[in-house]
């Protein structure tokens, strides 16, 4: 424990680079990640919070500073080479599952992330009785969908799909988008519940941003606060336990 | 009857045309204009082959390749040169049609008296336009049994993936651009045979005869799809062969009507819209469900 699993280091990312709308988004970042670390960040509309898992993740360079990889310098890998160790939940529904497949094939998918995908068979039906057990820890009937084309999920589903399926094969980094944003609140909460669950149980490093402050102190052992482009806080352990909504919400002032 | 025969073997034939769309149009969703340059580089590239004196089965292998370079062509424009899709195929049909005047060193070459795929023993033996018929039902078989496959393999299910959603198939680790150039490839293939076989069935390859065929390729795709409804992926690429020959039977009836070969294009154009908009008429007028009752298994 508490060696970093991943680290930036003085991370800058400039838009508009050579034009007057030059941009500056994320104004030096250091960040340590330790394993087993759930970090929920918090920040206002335009802080950078997306860039942020954009450059983690890869579909965005950073223009200045690392990203290291359990000692490996991986700032100038791409997107697919990240896939290996990084798994990411989007927002929008629509992002995470293929809409024209079914439960069990956008899982099938899911296990090989990273991987090399060879001319083999695909053996959907010997990964069918794992897939369906796997689905009924949802909660929330994706037991009984498993035939069905994701585009007729209801959105509380295909989020917990999308959430099945990063963290289907193990990754060393995963990454939630505000990935209940887009749900109504009971829906919501039954995946933050079931996201806790298995984060915790199955010891996974995550970075959750959200812009709720009581799940942001509810869920994880550290929270950090990005304010233009910098992080203005990082609590962990019991200073997280002690902040109220009422002390992050400061952060939002001004 | 023989009309009849004709259509059905010309439906075979040109179903390859269609099945190749089918994995850019509806899998990939790319629509890939490149395929009206591809059909007469298949017909260019195995008719002037032929008639240099090679073989015809290698020289139908000769317009495969090509069709598959032709499609690399429009994938490393669309994935590294950052063209947008239909420009990609745009440019790649137009360059097209200066390699095959290239290839062919004139607008037409005739393969009368020269050794071709239907010229052998048993093809000649069988009645006119069955030999159309069955070439049509081999070749069909063989490509449908492995497109199914294929479709059917962790590398099929990364390509499905890749045209159903982009950004969750990079997330996974799926190379995206890989998939569109190998797509583009395999489809322009498919139809580079299809030209050849089409050329060597006529007789001769034209510099114009790709003119119309992604109109042709995009008819057997929709007629399969409005005539058969709601299907599994597997009994969609069948829809397409059989949407290939129902279209030919209707250009026989309108041919029975009176019009000329010469009108074919704008007959072609118009079946396809009729076709396209019958959802759209569906949805305003319920005109389809009492055509469609006598073939739909369930509703």
């Amino acid at each position: 424990m508490n060696k970093p699993i991943l680290e930036l280091k003085d991370v800058k990312t400039i838009v508009n680079k050579g034009t007057s709308n030059e941009t500056t988004i994320l104004k030096g970042i250091n960040l340590k990640i330790n394993e087993g670390d759930f970090i929920t960040i918090v920040g206002t509309n335009g802080a950078g919070k997306s860039t942020l898992f954009n450059v983690i993740g890869g579909n965005l360079r950073a223009d200045f500073g690392e990203i290291v990889h359990n000692g490996h310098d991986i700032t100038k890998t791409t997107e697919e080479q990240r896939t290996t160790f990084l798994a990411r939940v989007f927002q929008d529904p629509k992002l995470g599952t293929a809409p024209r497949m079914t439960v069990a094939e956008n899982l099938l998918l899911a296990t090989k992330r990273g991987e090399r995908r060879h001319l083999t068979l695909r053996k959907l039906k010997e990964n069918m009785a794992r897939f369906t057990k796997l689905a009924a820890t949802m909660n929330n009937g994706l037991e009984n969908r498993m035939a069905t084309a994701t585009g007729a999920l209801s959105g509380g589903q295909r989020q917990a799909l999308s959430f099945l399926m990063a963290t289907l094969k193990r990754p060393d980094i995963l990454l939630l988008d505000e990935h209940t944003a887009a749900l109504d609140p009971h829906t919501s909460q039954n995946l933050l519940h079931a996201t806790n669950e298995r984060i915790t149980q199955d010891h996974l490093t995550a970075l959750m941003i959200t812009h709720h402050l009581e799940d942001a102190i509810k869920y994880g052992n550290r929270l950090i606060v990005l304010k233009d482009g910098q992080i203005k806080a990082d609590y962990q352990g019991a200073d997280k336990a002690r902040l109220t909504a009422k002390d992050l919400y400061e952060y939002f002032e001004s | 009857m023989n009309l009849m025969v004709s259509a059905i073997g010309q439906g075979l034939l040109w179903a390859l045309l269609g099945l190749g769309l089918y994995l850019t149009f509806r899998i990939l969703d790319f629509c890939d204009m490149t395929v009206e340059g591809t059909f007469p580089l298949g017909a260019a590239t195995a008719v002037t082959a032929i008639a240099h004196g090679i073989n015809p089965l290698l020289a139908t292998l000769l317009a495969v390749v090509s069709g598959m370079l032709a499609g690399l062509v429009t994938g490393l424009l669309y994935t590294k040169g950052k063209i947008p899709s239909l420009l990609a195929g745009i440019l790649t049909m137009t360059a097209i049609y200066s390699v095959n005047l290239r290839i062919m060193g004139k607008s037409n070459i005739s393969l009368l008296g020269k050794r071709t795929l239907f010229s052998g023993h048993f093809m000649t033996s069988l009645p006119q336009y069955f030999d159309s018929v069955v070439m049509g039902v081999i070749v069909i078989a063989i490509i449908t049994i492995l497109m199914v496959l294929f479709l059917a393999t962790d590398y099929g299910q990364a390509f499905i993936a890749t045209g159903d959603n982009s950004t969750m198939a990079k997330s996974l680790g799926i190379h995206t651009d890989k998939m569109v150039i190998v797509g583009l490839m395999v489809s322009n293939g498919m139809v580079g045979l299809c030209g050849a076989l089409i050329a060597q069935n006529n007789g001769y390859a034209d510099i114009n005869m790709g003119i119309g065929t992604i109109v042709i390729a995009l008819a057997s795709i929709i007629i399969g799809e409005v005539a058969f409804g709601e299907l599994t992926l597997n009994q969609r690429l069948l829809a397409v062969t059989l949407g290939s020959i129902i279209y030919r039977i209707i250009l026989l009836v309108v041919l029975q009507l009176g019009f000329s070969a010469n009108d074919l294009n704008l007959i072609s154009s118009i079946v396809l819209a009729i076709c396209m908009m019958i959802p759209q008429l569906e949805s305003n007028l319920q005109i389809r469900k009492p055509i469609l009752k006598g073939v739909r298994p369930h509703e």
